[in-house]
């Protein structure tokens, strides 16, 4: 089976992190955001995943290539040179997706979830129509757009964008699965396969939705970053328990890289992932924090709500809250208070940022 | 022989110290770890032939300063006496109404010291200076140099640059008249009381001519007491010969607001290298880290993986947990720092505590280094509608939550906290 990953552009919504690595490398848990979905994408079969790109990265070639053979898949990049929407590179990469008549999956990159594809694959087979799409539950229908369907069958009857009175509380996951033909309907050119291609495949009666179990997030900004790691945490606690961190100064969900390095009278958690090779010192207290890699957080620091970027290095007595995000390689002086700051990466921090702001 | 007086002031005064000086008159706020007016009293007794030291001011007669006193003469050994006046009788009417007690014993001077300020108090230098006039009975001022802007703020002086006869004196002008201002400390000869007493006569038949012409006179011998050195005396005495200015280069600050208190202790806490060494904590082995001038009373408990400093000084039976860190700050007696606080540039009240990982910070309100004749501003609380942002004040027994914020905040006493709070006043 085949697989295509729409991931678009340059990722500025997840910047500073985006500034100096593509958004799919980006370590979400530990791993990098694509290779969470590549991974549950080979379980369930699929054997060639293609990434939808709107600009070339060497970085990103590389790090594939080398997935490639770790993964015993073939990943190939198709390039948008003009901006194509969600429907868009599908066309461009009909080519790749016609190989054979297999239906192939379509999947949003910065969705995180515990990824159904094996049960999108039996669901898509037993309705034998031409697409399939997963829909999540949210509490607050009226910011999304809405799927209403039959609650037995999953039979798509419509969609309805940002509802004003209750219809539906199922919201477009961003994972699908098509049948070849479903191409016939997409051109190349800019085209929202949200706004124009389902609605007509919903009024044929070709769509069905598959209802997501567990949770769901899209981590496209820093804020919902944090809030999809404690999601994703508390899933491996479910599942996994043993990857997570225990013992003496930790609490809640924590998950440490073996090669990480904690000092003592810390408190680490809950909800705080720490990368590989980090660095924290004595009596430093972390909740709801990602540390990436080869970081180091100094004596008596106090960090929630975080995200520190790669080889950065947070000073003794420093307090930084708010969705602070460093990007990599910044250092922030002794003593400092941060509240809410974005810091661009190569920066060295010297006065407090009290209100939230970005550092250039 | 010689006497001094230390104008203390009273309750009504002092407001914008508030809230510490709910808990303890302002005078006897510890600054770099001694009541305010122990500075004063110290620089006193350090001039030859000081035989008696007055504290005038209105607080009634209270146990702290009862005790303060009883402690000061122990360790000066020299009669201190506390003299309250029935009302506030301003910076002259207090003194002249005292005369008396001053006058006892026949001194041929007495200096005058404001207990808001804060000075390296060049006495024995202001009493040679006086002894060179070739009036005996010359009045001294001791001045210092202002920028042009703060010196608005100020008691303005004008003097001959040969004699340093003060030829003008006026107080907080609305356009720059010199940068030469009144420090607050003076020394006078018994010949003082003719010019006070010349305004308590002016003073007394305005009043009576009120009365005439039908205007409330309740109280009248009071207000006629009431006599202001500065406006009142200075002034008039100001080209007539008998009041000069001795210009010190030392240092000297107003204690207005708590944020000066914070830059007081800075500038006592520097002279105690050459004054005090004994009082300055040293980096030993076992003991918490010290970088710059810090003070800690010997009954405090410091952890030994703290940093303290520079500029900090704590108080009595402060309790100071692992991974401290203070820096440009006052703790309090009987305060409590847990582990891993970090407290800078604030004040924190008697027996308060700060939990764990707490952060308590202030905004520094110190004159402009860069400006060497830069005083400290006298801020307003609020600049349009806004809270000003300035160091933070915890009030006595105040208790701070673990893991918060507390930034460019005052808290009240007896406050037990919740939350971070930023930027307000918490009643």
């Amino acid at each position: 089976m085949k697989a295509l990953i729409l991931v678009g552009g340059y990722g500025t919504r997840l910047r500073p992190l985006t500034l100096s690595t593509p958004k799919p490398l980006v370590e979400f848990c530990n791993k990098p955001i694509l290779l969470h979905q590549v991974e549950a994408l080979v379980k369930a079969g699929v054997n060639h995943v293609i990434l939808a790109v709107s600009y070339m990265s060497e970085l990103l070639e590389k790090e594939m290539k080398e997935q490639e053979q770790r993964l015993g898949i073939h990943i190939s990049l198709s390039h948008e040179k003009e901006p194509l929407g969600t429907a868009g590179p599908l066309a461009l990469a009909r080519e790749l997706l016609v190989e054979n008549s297999e239906p192939f999956f379509v999947l949003n990159s910065d969705v995180i979830c515990d990824f159904p594809f094996t049960d999108m694959v039996h669901f898509h087979r037993h309705h034998g129509k031409e697409g399939t799409i997963v829909v999540t539950k949210v509490e607050e229908p009226s910011k999304y757009g809405v799927v209403v369907c039959d609650a037995d069958t999953g039979l798509i009857h419509r969609f309805v964008e940002k509802p004003q009175v209750f219809v539906s509380n199922k919201i477009n996951a961003g994972m699908y699965i098509l049948n070849p033909s479903v191409l016939e309907r997409i051109q190349l050119r800019p085209t929202s396969i949200e706004k124009e291609i389902f609605p007509v495949m919903a009024e044929q009666g070709q769509l069905y939705a598959m209802e997501l179990q567990g949770f769901w997030m899209d981590i496209g900004q820093p804020k919902d970053f944090l809030t999809g790691m404690c999601m994703y945490l508390q899933s491996l606690r479910l599942k996994q328990p043993e990857r997570l961190h225990s013992g003496q100064g930790f609490m809640g969900n924590v998950l440490v890289d073996p090669t990480a390095k904690i000092g003592s009278n810390c408190s680490i958690g809950p909800n705080v992932t720490i990368g590989a090779g980090v660095v924290v010192e004595d009596g430093v207290r972390i909740k709801r924090c990602t540390v990436l890699k080869g970081s180091r957080i100094r004596s008596h620091s106090w960090l929630e709500s975080c995200i520190v970027g790669w080889s950065s290095c947070v000073g003794q007595w420093v307090r930084m809250e708010n969705v602070t995000v460093l990007g990599e390689d910044v250092i922030v002086n002794d003593e400092l208070y941060l509240n809410g700051a974005n810091v661009l990466p190569h920066k060295s921090i010297a006065e407090s940022v009290p209100e939230p702001r970005i550092i250039m | 022989m010689l006497k001094a007086v230390i104008l203390i002031g009273g309750p009504q005064k002092g407001t914008r110290f508030r809230p510490l000086s709910f808990e303890v008159p302002k005078p006897l706020f510890p600054v770099a770890g001694v009541p305010m007016v122990q500075h004063h009293i110290e620089a006193c007794t350090k001039v030859p032939n000081m035989k008696e030291i007055l504290l005038i001011g209105f607080y009634q007669p209270n146990e702290a300063l009862s005790r303060f006193l009883i402690s000061a003469q122990q360790e000066f050994k020299i009669p201190i006496r506390y003299l309250q006046e029935y009302a506030a009788l301003g910076t002259g009417g207090g003194i002249y109404h005292f005369r008396d007690q001053i006058l006892s014993g026949n001194p041929e001077a007495f200096f005058v010291l404001n207990a808001d300020v804060c000075s390296a108090f060049p006495l024995n230098e202001m009493l040679s200076f006086h002894r060179q006039r070739s009036d005996p009975d010359s009045f001294i001022m001791l001045g210092t140099t202002a920028n042009r802007k703060q010196s608005l703020n100020y008691g303005c002086i004008v003097a001959n640059s040969d004699t340093h006869e003060v030829l003008h004196y006026v107080e907080k002008p609305s356009t720059f008249v010199s940068e030469l201002i009144n420090c607050g400390i003076y020394l006078f000869t018994p010949a003082i009381f003719h010019h006070i007493g010349a305004v308590f006569q002016r003073n007394q038949q305005e009043l009576l001519l009120g009365a005439c012409i039908g205007e409330e006179s309740t109280n009248g011998w009071q207000r006629a007491e009431a006599i202001r050195l500065e406006q009142d005396v200075f002034t008039s005495l100001a080209g007539q010969g008998r009041l000069f200015a001795y210009k010190t280069e030392g240092f000297w600050s107003q204690i207005k607001s708590a944020g000066s208190a914070i830059y007081a202790n800075r500038l006592y806490l520097s002279c105690y290298s050459q004054c005090h060494p004994e009082r300055l904590a040293q980096n030993r082995p076992g003991g918490p880290t010290i970088r710059g001038n810090v003070y800690i009373h010997p009954t405090a408990s410091v952890d030994a993986s703290a940093v303290l400093g520079p500029n900090v000084s704590i108080g009595k039976g402060v309790m100071i947990g692992a991974g401290v860190r203070v820096r440009e700050s006052i703790i309090l007696h009987g305060a409590s720092l847990q582990d891993h606080t970090c407290v800078l540039n604030s004040i924190v009240g008697w027996e308060s505590t700060i939990g764990r990982w707490a952060r308590v910070e202030g905004t520094p309100s110190d004159p402009n280094p860069n400006d060497p004749y830069a005083k400290i501003d006298s801020e307003t609380l609020f600049r349009e509608g806004r809270l000003t942002p300035s160091i933070t004040i915890l009030g006595c027994n105040v208790t701070i939550p673990a893991e918060v914020v507390i930034l460019n905040s005052i808290v009240l006493p007896h406050k037990e906290l919740s939350r971070s709070f930023k930027n307000q006043i918490i009643l």
